[in-house]
């Protein structure tokens, strides 16, 4: 009867609303729990930014600092130093950091001195073979390390892996890629900020917004 | 439809679906009290979806278990959330199952032919106690130590064997390291599981025989020429469609607890809980979470006899075994209390306020209190036994006597007409 | 349903009404903490700052905190709250080395974030301003809440240069901070709350009318009481 049909759409017409409703508390009640996923207050505390104060660093001088419980290395070249730099190439196995470079360098990281300013070395200090620390060794013509031809770079002294002082790696290592360079940037004259690109490399908002900075 | 079919020609899905949902007869006449079985399931996932999410931030180890806690609360987004929907819905869960129960002897439920579900549901509610003790431990505060500590060594008790048993349920010599990690396992992987299974047991049983009601009679008698009990209609949409405006309803009243009083003034969450464990330092006052307490009670009316406090453990477990035996207890003909005699209801009403003021007691301390004292002085006596102790022996005893002259009380009076039909 | 009512809601209300066994509660007195009140929190993390962090930690409370949930700059945050060098992500120790502690006060004064939550806030409010002189104890005050407390009366020169109401404003303020710590979520839980329910209000208006639509069919339909 009439009736019925009446009622038949009513049904439908109610059961969807609710449905639809339903559906959406759902999806609230579904929101805070993948929300724990995302990183705690702790996570982003631990992974913080390390700020420098470089206005005190002498030529050759080098500060170690812990980020994300990596050790990275910041120290002072000079023009010399950048000169030479220039002279490795036969020597290294990517002098133009060419191979993985998306893991091995941000993007605005492009010159083959492999800092946003040459005089100012930022480099993460773990070998790129088994991740042990490599130690610096600036002298250049260290007997030990090729007399004449060794300009100054770090060692490792686990496999005898030999890098340059801007991290890249020499032919013949057992380690395969150049150290890597962290996300950094100037936040003024006299402080880096290692963690934090700058703002123009900075990644979408989200990232923006799980950075405790 | 034809993925419809693809699935049918190997998986049974339309068969369970009308078997159990759109052709499973319910009698019509379903009340109030049939809305916590539902419930229930309700509860069971809500409890094992958060006890998941809390599961991946929660440190199981004396040294940060508690601090993992309050990392939980305070750093995890949304961390306090989940948290209080696992506290909260401990509580909750077990005021369903209790009123889930109570619905078992108002109606009968337990009668044959449903005794095996009764059954089934009996060992559900011990492993449901078993899976809520043992998650109490987890966060590691004064309450759980101390409470785990009690309760554990009621097992030293056990004559003969109770030292080597202590030692080998605790894998030390005293609750630590080993007994947190084993009762993490326990509670997050082992009871879970067996609850889930338990739990399909327990529908299976009642969908083979079918639900009861609230007149106690059996709707498979009157069955239309179709096969179809007169009086029943079909679970699903009518008994999905009300049973959920009750989760809807329930839902209310549950985020009305978690967002406004998730602690309930210490009932739901023990202030002495937010103090980390200290084997040290006891607690003035270990009390279990209310839904333990008319067991802990009856536990601690028995006096020590003979030195030790093994009588008192028989005491709690009886109390506990003796609902499995209520189908052979109950020597009525009649399921419903609404055709029982008087002396049946009145029977049942002591029996729950028994349950009800041991439950109260088991949060109270054991001591007379001050105006227990001067009265007992004012009339010239001394307060010998503590009046806890007293209130704890008498309620005991009616909640025994329930069990124990069911046989007889069940068998004497008059039972009013039960009609062939349900009454709407 | 009635005969639910009839027997355990009384006794359930005698029950919850009636509390015999209770321990003498100690006279308290009212805190009449607000949790609202933004300014009275960050007056209170000030003082608990300045007074109370020398010795009591907060362990499971960041810096960061007082920025997101206080409203209180992070310039301020690092220049004024923050003293031994920690950064704002860190969670708030005390300067106190415990076996110096044990040596000079008996024992490590207790971290303090969850004090709140076991003790509750009117009895902190009470024992703040409840220390008296007595010779006897080794920092010359006793407190009637806690006898024989070995914590100093460290409050004793706020109270002396301030008017008794402005002292009380003060440690309220500081009880209202670590009410706060106790549980930072009391700030966002109850206004929650009230969106989930008026959600599930209209959720329960609709479900109800599904089922009252369905249920014509139980009542007066195909699913109607047969002979």
């Amino acid at each position: 009867m009439s009736e019925q049909e009446i009622d038949l759409k009513k049904r439908q017409i109610l059961k969807n609303a609710t449905s639809v409703v339903g559906a959406v508390g759902v999806g609230v009640v579904a929101w805070p729990f993948l929300s724990t996923w995302s990183p705690s207050a702790r996570a982003k505390a631990a992974g913080a930014p390390v700020d420098i104060d470089i206005s005190k660093l002498e030529n050759g001088q080098l500060v170690r600092v812990l980020w994300r419980k990596k050790p990275v290395l910041v120290f002072k070249r000079d023009e010399q130093t950048l000169a030479d730099l220039e002279t490795l190439s036969a020597e290294l196995a990517d002098p133009n950091s060419t191979e993985d470079s998306k893991e091995q360098q941000p993007v605005y990281i492009t010159k083959s001195h492999r800092a946003i300013r040459p005089e100012i070395a930022v480099i993460v200090g773990v070998c790129t073979h088994l991740g042990c620390s490599p130690t610096y060794r600036p002298e250049v013509g260290a007997a030990d390390l090729g007399g004449e031809r060794w300009k100054g770079g770090f060692y490792c002294p686990c496999h005898g892996s030999k890098f340059d002082l801007a991290g890249r790696v020499y032919d013949g290592a057992p380690a395969p890629t150049n150290l890597q360079i962290p996300p950094y940037h100037f936040v003024s004259d006299t402080v880096v900020r290692i963690g934090v690109s700058p703002d123009e490399f900075e990644k979408t908002p989200i990232m923006k917004r799980n950075r405790l900075s | 439809m034809n993925n419809k079919n693809w699935i049918d020609q190997r998986f049974p899905l339309t068969k369970v679906w009308n078997e159990h949902l759109a052709e499973y007869y319910a009698p019509r006449n379903f009340n109030f009290w049939y809305f916590f079985g539902s419930l229930a399931i309700l509860m069971l996932v809500m409890q094992l979806i958060t006890g998941i999410f809390l599961t991946m931030h929660y440190k199981a180890d004396t040294l940060n278990a508690f601090a993992s806690v309050e990392h939980i609360m305070r750093d995890v987004n949304w961390g306090w959330l989940i948290r209080y929907m696992h506290s909260t819905g401990a509580s909750a869960f077990f005021i369903v199952i209790y009123l889930h129960m109570y619905r078992g002897l108002l109606y009968g439920s337990y009668k044959a032919p449903r005794e095996l579900i009764w059954i089934l549901g009996m060992v559900l509610y011990i492993a449901l106690m078993a899976e809520a003790f043992m998650g109490y431990v987890l966060p590691w505060g004064q309450m759980s130590y101390w409470g785990a500590q009690v309760i554990i060594s009621l097992f030293g008790s056990v004559p003969i064997v109770g030292t080597d048993l202590l030692i080998w349920i605790l894998g030390d010599y005293a609750v630590g390291d080993p007994a947190l990690n084993r009762f993490f396992s326990l509670h997050v992987i082992a009871l879970p599981l067996i609850l889930v299974v338990l739990v399909f047991l327990h529908i299976v049983a009642l969908h083979t025989v079918g639900s009861n009601n609230p007149d106690g009679i059996e709707i498979k008698e009157n069955k239309d020429k179709n096969g179809i009990p007169k009086d029943g209609i079909p679970f699903h949409p009518y008994y999905t469609v009300k049973d959920i405006v009750a989760v809807v309803v329930f839902l209310m009243l549950f985020c009305a607890v978690l967002f406004y009083a998730p602690a309930l003034n210490g009932y739901f969450l023990e202030a002495a809980n937010f103090v980390e464990a200290n084997p040290l330092k006891t607690p003035e006052h270990i009390a279990p979470l209310w839904y333990l307490t008319p067991f802990y009670t009856i536990l601690r009316a028995i006096p020590p006899i003979l030195g030790s406090q093994f009588p008192g453990v028989v005491a709690m477990f009886s109390a506990l075994l003796i609902l499995v035996a209520l189908p052979w207890l109950d020597r009525s003909k009649v399921k419903s209390i609404r055709y029982r005699p008087w002396i049946y209801k009145f029977s049942l009403g002591v029996f729950a306020t028994s349950f009800v003021v041991l439950g109260w007691l088991g949060m109270q301390p054991v001591i007379s209190p001050e105006w227990y004292v001067s009265f007992m002085g004012m009339i010239g006596m001394k307060a010998n036994t503590a009046l806890y102790l007293i209130l704890a022996r008498l309620f005991t005893v009616l909640y025994f006597g329930f069990f124990i002259l069911m046989p007889i009380f069940t068998s004497i009076g008059k039972n009013k007409q039960v009609p062939d039909r349900l009454v709407e | 349903m009635n005969k639910f009512i009839n027997t355990i809601a009384p006794i359930l209300i005698l029950l919850v009404s009636f509390n015999g066994f209770a321990s003498s509660n100690l006279d308290l007195d009212s805190a009449n903490t607000d949790i609202t009140n933004k300014k009275s929190l960050q007056n209170g993390a000030k003082l608990f700052m300045n007074y109370c962090s020398g010795c009591h930690s907060l362990e499971f409370v960041r810096y960061i905190k007082f920025t997101e949930d206080l409203g209180i700059p992070k310039e301020y945050v690092v220049e004024n709250l923050i003293f031994n060098g920690e950064k704002t992500g860190d969670l708030i120790t005390s300067a106190m080395p415990p076996d110096g502690a044990t040596r000079w006060f008996g024992g490590v004064p207790p971290d303090l974030s969850l004090v709140a939550r076991y003790k509750g806030t009117d009895w902190i409010y009470t024992y703040l301003r409840g220390f008296y002189p007595d010779d006897s104890r080794p920092f010359g005050v006793n407190n009637r809440v806690f006898k024989n407390v070995s914590m100093p009366d460290i409050l004793w020169e706020l109270k002396r240069s301030n008017t008794e109401e402005d002292f009380n404003a003060y440690v309220r303020d500081i009880v209202n901070f670590l009410d706060y710590v106790g549980e930072p979520a009391k700030l966002v839980r109850p206004a929650i709350g009230t969106k989930v329910l008026g959600f599930l209000l209209v959720l329960l208006m609709l479900t109800m009318l599904v089922k009252r639509e369905y249920w014509k069919d139980v009542k007066y339909g195909k699913w109607r009481a047969k002979s």
